[in-house]
């Protein structure tokens, strides 16, 4: 019979030694998935994938107009959310003191925060699509704003509360009006920490496939109309992976690789611009 | 004189503009809340008004005959999302524990990072190397394991029996597992670092071991926001879409192994969505998507109720 002792110690070292197997657990699949994708990625990884168009089965082709897709509708989105975020994040965290507003606002903005990125595309689809009667970047773009709004409203408010009060103050006894106080003092302390959430948000919407499955779509050829079908790399990956077709799976590899490449190194620039600027503090 | 009265007038008028214009665009969020509840009744009406409350209840789908049900979504999806729980829970916990307790100090920031970067990973990719790595592997060397021996058990047995396919209800929770760890850890986490340290040091003095300190500590000061952690990595499980597509199977048959494919709500819509046809068809795939945000939109509300509940005996909002 051991003592209770020794009981406790064992108990002890088990629980630990298993948080450090649950540690490796992690680590394991983080680290299969980016070996995954490096070993099918960077073979099919050639200059034509940036060259060429999406092609038909059995021809050779890249993804020029999916990456060129992609860019715009990211880019769209970024500018139509980003915006009203800010807007609403200040107000939530300058003006909303009292009253209704500002703590429904935060709650629903963090419902949405994490909503099913899906249920938006069904969303624009239903309010959009239906009434223009055809798939168009425009929708995609859309789709990809709303998940821009809930994540930029969030980091906006985190940052701005951040900002020491003494600094309005500060400015509010030179007799600066309150409009110039948050645009030109607050606002721009928390600049570093707004373009992290910003870039954060952009991460998010590049990898997104569900929402753009209902409204952009696809489209095989080139096609700078943001009115019209679009392709985009998400959507091409999907599609190819899914296909029987060898060098379209190939086509997939590559451009999951060129997404995630692209979602890891955005996250970690967003980190580390944002730690200097604590750090400089 | 005139002319300061005259920028006192002109920044009072701009105040009151700029206020309005922010608050204008957070009474947006509210108004966009709405408009997608709304847009979501309204298309799923044709289907409310033909099926009521027996399209929960009913498994048929069968889009040619008009006949459409939601249970096979619904039970894919919930299922999906226990298995995702029951594997990410205790792991988060342990990954938590790590990095407030065990980790060396300077691998805590670096690891952490690394944890996140598995969140930030988009959910295509998982579904890929779901469908075209761990399907096969799971297929080949775990599956044909688990119908041999749990599978002849009673009572469990009939889960886990079934032919070795790779893909199905039970790989689809495993890969939602992986994908919601580190939503829940990093929650875990932080609120494990709010924990005050009086506290736990006076358990140390009292000659309390490290996993002692945890389990009867940390985590009962921290339970609310510990399960609000969990209810968060629950909503985004159960509206996860592009990694359960690629490995669920898409069947719509309900069965009872989950080694078999099946279907959740979110894969069903990745699917037939764009290529369904008729009023019906889409209106079903529509109240689909109404039945996944009403369950989501609970979900998260709990998740972040709690999470409130632990920032304010913290004296400090989250």
């Amino acid at each position: 019979m051991l003592s209770l002792y020794t009981r406790r110690r064992i108990i002890n070292a088990v629980g630990l030694a298993i948080s450090m197997l649950a540690m490796a657990f992690g680590l394991f699949w983080l680290c299969w998935i980016l070996w995954t994708l490096l070993e099918h990625g960077l073979p099919a990884l050639t200059p034509l994938v940036f060259t060429q168009m999406t092609p038909p089965p059995g021809s050779g082709g890249g993804l020029l107009n999916a990456i060129a897709g992609s860019l715009a509708m990211t880019l769209v989105g970024t500018l139509i959310g980003t915006p009203i975020g800010i807007l609403a994040g200040t107000y939530l965290a300058e003006f909303g003191q009292r009253g209704w507003l500002a703590p429904i606002t935060r709650f629903i903005n963090d419902v949405l925060l994490s909503a099913p990125s899906i249920v938006i595309g069904l969303f624009v689809y239903e309010v959009y699509v239906v009434h223009v009667k055809h798939f168009s970047g425009w929708a995609g773009a859309l789709a990809l704003s709303i998940i821009v709004i809930p994540i930029v409203i969030r980091t906006t408010e985190n940052m701005l509360r951040l900002v020491p009060t003494t600094l309005r103050e500060a400015a509010a006894a030179l007799g600066a009006p309150q409009w110039k106080v948050v645009n030109f003092v607050t606002l721009r302390a928390a600049r570093a920490g707004i373009i992290t959430g910003v870039m954060l948000a952009i991460a998010r919407i590049s990898g997104e496939t569900a929402p753009l499955l209902f409204t952009a779509l696809n489209n095989q050829f080139w096609s700078s109309d943001m009115d019209q079908p679009m392709a985009n790399l998400p959507v091409v990956i999907f599609q190819f992976a899914m296909s029987p077709y060898e060098d379209w799976q190939k086509l997939a590899w590559a451009g999951a690789l060129l997404i995630t490449l692209s979602v890891l190194t955005l996250n970690i620039l967003a980190r580390v611009l944002f730690q200097q600027k604590a750090a400089s503090h | 004189m005139f002319l300061r009265e005259a920028s006192l007038k002109r920044h009072t008028v701009l105040d009151l503009l700029f206020r309005n214009l922010t608050r204008v665009s957070a009474f947006g969020v509210l108004v966009l809340l709405a408009a997608i509840i709304g847009s979501l009744v309204v298309g799923s009406m044709p289907t409310i008004h033909a099926f009521g409350f027996g399209f929960l209840t009913s498994s048929d789908w069968d889009p040619v005959n008009d006949k459409f049900g939601a249970l096979i979504p619904i039970v894919g999806t919930l299922v999906t999302s226990a298995i995702a729980l029951l594997i990410a829970i205790p792991v988060s916990f342990g990954i938590a524990i790590f990095l407030t307790e065990l980790s060396p100090r300077i691998l805590r920031r670096p690891l952490g990072v690394a944890i996140e970067l598995l969140a930030g990973i988009p959910s295509i990719i998982y579904g890929m190397w779901g469908l075209f790595v761990f399907a096969p592997l799971f297929a080949e060397h775990v599956e044909p394991w688990l119908s041999d021996h749990i599978g002849a058990m009673p009572y469990v047995g009939p889960f886990f029996s079934g032919p070795p396919m790779g893909i199905g209800m039970l790989a689809a929770g495993i890969i939602l597992a992986i994908m919601v760890i580190p939503f829940i850890a990093s929650v875990m986490r932080d609120v494990f670092e709010v924990v005050p340290t009086l506290l736990k040091e006076s358990a140390y003095g009292l000659g309390a071991t490290t996993w002692e300190v945890m389990w009867k500590v940390v985590l009962p000061y921290t339970k609310v926001g510990v399960a609000g952690g969990i209810m968060l990595g629950l909503g985004r499980a159960l509206g996860e879409t592009m990694a359960v597509t690629f490995v669920i199977g898409n069947a719509h048959e309900l069965s009872k192994s989950l080694l078999m494919p099946g279907n959740s709500i979110a894969s069903a819509l990745a699917n037939e969505f764009t290529e369904a046809y008729g009023e019906l068809y889409t209106s079903a795939l529509i109240e689909l998507g109404l039945i996944l945000f009403f369950i989501t939109f609970v979900v998260l509300s709990l998740a972040r109720y709690m999470l409130f509940k632990l920032g304010q005996r913290e004296g400090q909002v989250s």
